[in-house]
């Protein structure tokens, strides 16, 4: 790797970043609010269900917008990784777009719905299972490069046994910090349920994160050689050292009864995670065919948007902040939605 | 026609579309009317206005729901279904969508929440200015998405390397030349949408024999705005019109079904446009119309359909008609906001049955017109998707038509059901009317409003 800093080199660089900082918010906030639809069907009653959703009924939409940044922001600075990329996994992306429109079409007519909350409870937990699910479809076919434009490439190329295994961890972290989620806004029985259910799920994201790290080298030498080859492995060696220091402390604030440092220990627990992926993708934006400089729009667009980013991004997260300010403190129990 | 994956994704995009526009026309234009109902309060402090206020943000709020997850669906439709055109235009496009989440999306969700459910945590001014901020997201995000679209059929500031579209000029880019008639006429045909179902919905309910103040100063509200912005949408879509001809002759002709370059064309009222004859059939016309209408002058001259080869038209009588459907409620709504007006002035506002009902039965002819307007704009574009330069069967992506099958089937029973959902609420809330009652559990100005409760302003 060469670092010429030039202006068309450094461009795709911080707009890498840039993604990645817009993709991991969405996967923190975005992941506790479908995390609370995962958990849905299994909390004991009815008014928990109420106030899992008033939990997240103010800010759900905002988390959600993260996405749609990710989205705006590849077609604008990598385009052609874009027009690559959506098309090759078609069939899960619908899957997931249909699903978050139940999702979050359940937040109004759940609570308009005097007959039939069941059904907006089915809508809602569905919709946020398989909206986590079929991302994780698309983030294991994609680090797999079944996003590559070979002759044999499918309208199925995107199933495989490892994209279904990152699916089920997705769904799992999601719920994990879920429950986390829940332990910092309630309290009573269902706060002490949300943290017997988030010791399990921190058994299984545990699972399936040792699953992908030795599936991934294995899978792709190319990824083996980044890992495991001298010095790479020295400073890389403290992100699974750290998960594992992490989860130790995520489990002690657990049985410690603690109440907001569990959701920040999962928070970076996913982060880490997340962070390895990343590691192991560089620089690619089409794994194995299209590096980030290959896929990068010219410095004029990349330029151009960077200056939205730079004076708007420190505004959204002040008014984020503040939104989340006013809505602290935990959901009481006559604060159901409507 | 042969139904292959370019085929499949155009009425995917067309339907998925036509779908989301509903909400945005609502929220954009209820947006600005909640804006002014809550600033009545807060000038009068009549409880009449925050009873008003209570009755329409639900609504908003059922109507803003499906707005975002159906515009979701939108922004990842570009990559899934028109791949090229993306790949193609991303350069250009993209940094306007990017705008768009960063000024308009993120400001409009961030503060919904505040104020859905915050007015009691805090207070009216701050939940008066989360008002605001929605309103003006709306319409900024309004700003944005008609750049990008304008730019398609008026493109500006950028030039072609290898069949990339590169901007070199982003104030060129933004304002292109169709740009500001565009998201003008969108903005006031938002105005006009809502203030008509503002004055329907209050009018059902005048006419079931609701008396409460709040209905009626609903019914004003309304009627004031309509009676503003008609007039004004007539006058922009006459300059939109005037934009067309310069810049898109070809649709313009279309539009009024015009197939020889000549001068003194007459306004056809109606005619059916043989698109393998090249003529029309059964017109009925006034002498001199479409020449007067589009050039300002009895005797100027139309660029006709012949004037380019067959398949470089687009299929003339669906711009046709829809324009027509268009001007044709345009006119419609603007008698009705006069008759009220009229009324009004005479007094007899609440006891004009006939003129209650005539707006009852209004409700639904704004989004009508938006509709076919959209249909005008883009389908008298074809067969370009970026005028003149990239044909639209370039622009899909290179995909199963199964896959497109199946997603259109999906979308088709998954919209239908939606629709169908949010008007048994709307219908709903709607019959319910405005909260009889003030306010059950209002906290006393001086308590300190924290934690009250997040029921939402409506408080139900
Ligand atoms: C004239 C207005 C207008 C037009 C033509 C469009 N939209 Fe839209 N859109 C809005 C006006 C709007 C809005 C008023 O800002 C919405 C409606 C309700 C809402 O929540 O915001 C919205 C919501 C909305 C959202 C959800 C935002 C959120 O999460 O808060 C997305 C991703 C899009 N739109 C994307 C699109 C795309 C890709 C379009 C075209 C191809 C499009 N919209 C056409
Ligand atoms: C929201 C209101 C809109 C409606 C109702 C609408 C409607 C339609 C319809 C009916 C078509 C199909 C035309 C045909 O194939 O004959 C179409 C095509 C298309 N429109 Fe629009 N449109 C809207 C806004 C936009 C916006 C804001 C953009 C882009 C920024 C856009 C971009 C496109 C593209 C890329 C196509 C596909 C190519 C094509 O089939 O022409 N549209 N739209
Ligand atoms: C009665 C007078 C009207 C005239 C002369 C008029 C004219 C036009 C013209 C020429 C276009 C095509 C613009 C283009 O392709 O660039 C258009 C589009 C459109 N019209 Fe109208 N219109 C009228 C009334 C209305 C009304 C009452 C509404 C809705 C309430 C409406 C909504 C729209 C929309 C949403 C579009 C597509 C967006 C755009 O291209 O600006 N129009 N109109």
């Amino acid at each position: 790797m060469d670092f010429s800093f030039d202006l068309p080199h450094l461009l795709p660089l911080i707009w890498a970043l840039v993604i990645a900082f817009g993709v991991a918010m969405y996967v923190v906030l975005d992941g506790f609010d479908l995390g609370i639809g995962i958990l849905f069907p299994f909390v004991p009653n009815d008014r928990d269900r109420d106030r899992m959703m008033a939990s997240v009924a103010p800010v759900w939409d905002g988390n959600e917008t993260w996405l749609v940044l990710g989205g705006a922001s590849l077609f604008g600075a990598f385009p052609q990784a874009y027009a690559q990329l959506l098309p090759a996994f078609y069939l899960p992306l619908a899957l997931f777009l249909f699903a978050l429109i139940f999702r979050g079409i359940s937040f109004e007519f759940r609570a308009r719905s005097e007959r039939s909350p069941p059904l907006w409870n089915a809508a809602f937990a569905c919709g946020s299972t398989i909206a986590a699910f079929s991302q994780g479809l698309v983030l294991g076919a994609f680090v797999e490069g079944a996003g590559a434009s070979t002759e044999a490439s499918t309208p199925f190329s995107w199933l495989s046994p490892f994209s279904v295994m990152v699916g089920l961890g997705l769904v799992c972290g999601y719920a994990l910090l879920g429950a986390t989620w829940l332990i910092l806004k309630t309290e009573g029985l269902l706060q002490a349920w949300c943290d017997r259910a988030a010791k399990r799920l921190l058994i299984g994201v545990l699972v399936f994160i040792g699953i992908v790290s030795l599936w991934t080298p294995f899978a792709e030498p190319e990824i083996a050689a980044r890992w495991f080859s001298w010095p790479r492995i020295a400073y890389l060696s403290p992100v699974p050292i750290l998960t594992g220091v992490l989860a130790l402390a995520l489990w002690r604030a657990l049985a410690a009864g603690r109440e907001r440092a569990p959701f920040l220990y999962s928070i970076a627990l996913i982060l880490l995670a997340y962070i390895g992926l990343g590691v192991s993708l560089w620089p690619y934006a089409v794994p194995r065919e299209m590096t980030i400089w290959q896929a990068a729009a010219g410095p004029m667009t990349q330029g151009f948007l960077l200056i939205g980013v730079a004076v708007m991004i420190p505004l959204i997260l002040i008014y984020t902040a503040y939104t989340y300010r006013v809505f602290r403190g935990k959901v009481r129990e006559e604060d159901t939605y409507h | 026609m042969e139904f292959d994956a370019v085929l499949l994704s155009r009425i995917q995009f067309g339907f998925t579309l036509a779908f989301h526009i509903l909400f945005p026309t609502l929220t954009i234009g209820l947006g600005l009317l909640l804006v002014f109902v809550e600033a009545q309060w807060l000038r009068t402090r009549d409880e009449a206005w925050r009873t008003l206020w209570r009755f329409w943000i639900r609504i908003f709020a059922l109507a803003f729901g499906m707005g975002v997850v159906s515009g979701v669906v939108l922004s990842f439709e570009f990559g899934m279904n028109f791949s090229r055109f993306s790949a193609a235009t991303g350069e250009v496009l993209g940094p306007l969508l990017g705008y768009e989440v960063m000024t308009a999306f993120f400001l409009e969700a961030g503060f919904l929440g505040i104020m859905l459910f915050g007015w009691k945590l805090v207070g009216d001014r701050l939940h008066f200015m989360a008002t605001c901020m929605v309103a003006v997201g709306t319409s900024i995000s309004a700003f944005w998405i008609l750049a990008a679209n304008s730019w398609m059929h008026t493109p500006a500031g950028f030039e072609l390397v290898d069949g990339v579209f590169k901007p070199v000029d982003w104030v060129a880019v933004i304002f292109n030349p169709s740009f500001p008639y565009r998201f003008l006429h969108m903005t006031l045909a938002s105005w006009m949408t809502a203030s008509f179902v503002m004055a329907g919905v209050c009018a059902l309910l005048i006419l079931r024999g609701r008396t409460d103040e709040s209905l009626r100063e609903g019914f004003r509200l309304a009627l004031l705005t309509a009676a503003i912005v008609s007039p004004a949408q007539i006058f922009v879509g006459d300059m939109s019109g005037l934009a067309v001809r310069e810049y898109q002759p070809i649709k313009l002709a279309a539009i009024e079904a015009v197939w020889e370059t000549e001068g003194a064309v007459p306004f056809h009222i109606f005619t059916w446009p043989d698109m393998e004859a090249e003529e029309n059939r059964f017109s009925i016309s006034i002498p001199y119309g479409a020449s007067l209408i589009t050039t300002h002058d009895p005797e100027g001259v139309i660029q006709g359909l012949k004037s380019v080869p067959p398949e470089d038209r687009p299929y003339v009588p669906l711009v046709f008609f829809s324009f027509r459907i268009m001007v044709g409620i345009g006119f419609a709504l603007l008698g009705l906001a006069m008759w009220g007006v009229w009324l009004r002035r005479k007094g007899r506002l609440f006891e004009a049955k006939l003129f209650q009902r005539a707006c009852v039965a209004a409700m639904p002819l704004g989004f009508v017109a938006t509709i076919m307007g959209w249909i005008t704009a883009e389908a008298g574009r074809q067969p370009w998707v970026v005028q003149g330069l990239m044909r639209t069967k370039d622009a899909a992506s290179d995909l199963a038509p199964e896959s497109v099958a199946t997603s259109l089937l999906l979308f088709f029973v998954v919209y239908n059901l939606l629709l169908g959902t949010f008007l048994y609420f709307l219908w709903h809330l709607i019959r319910r009317g405005p909260d009889t009652e003030p306010e059950p559990n209002r906290a006393p100005e001086d308590e300190q409003p924290r934690l009250a409760s997040w029921h939402g302003a409506d408080g139900s």
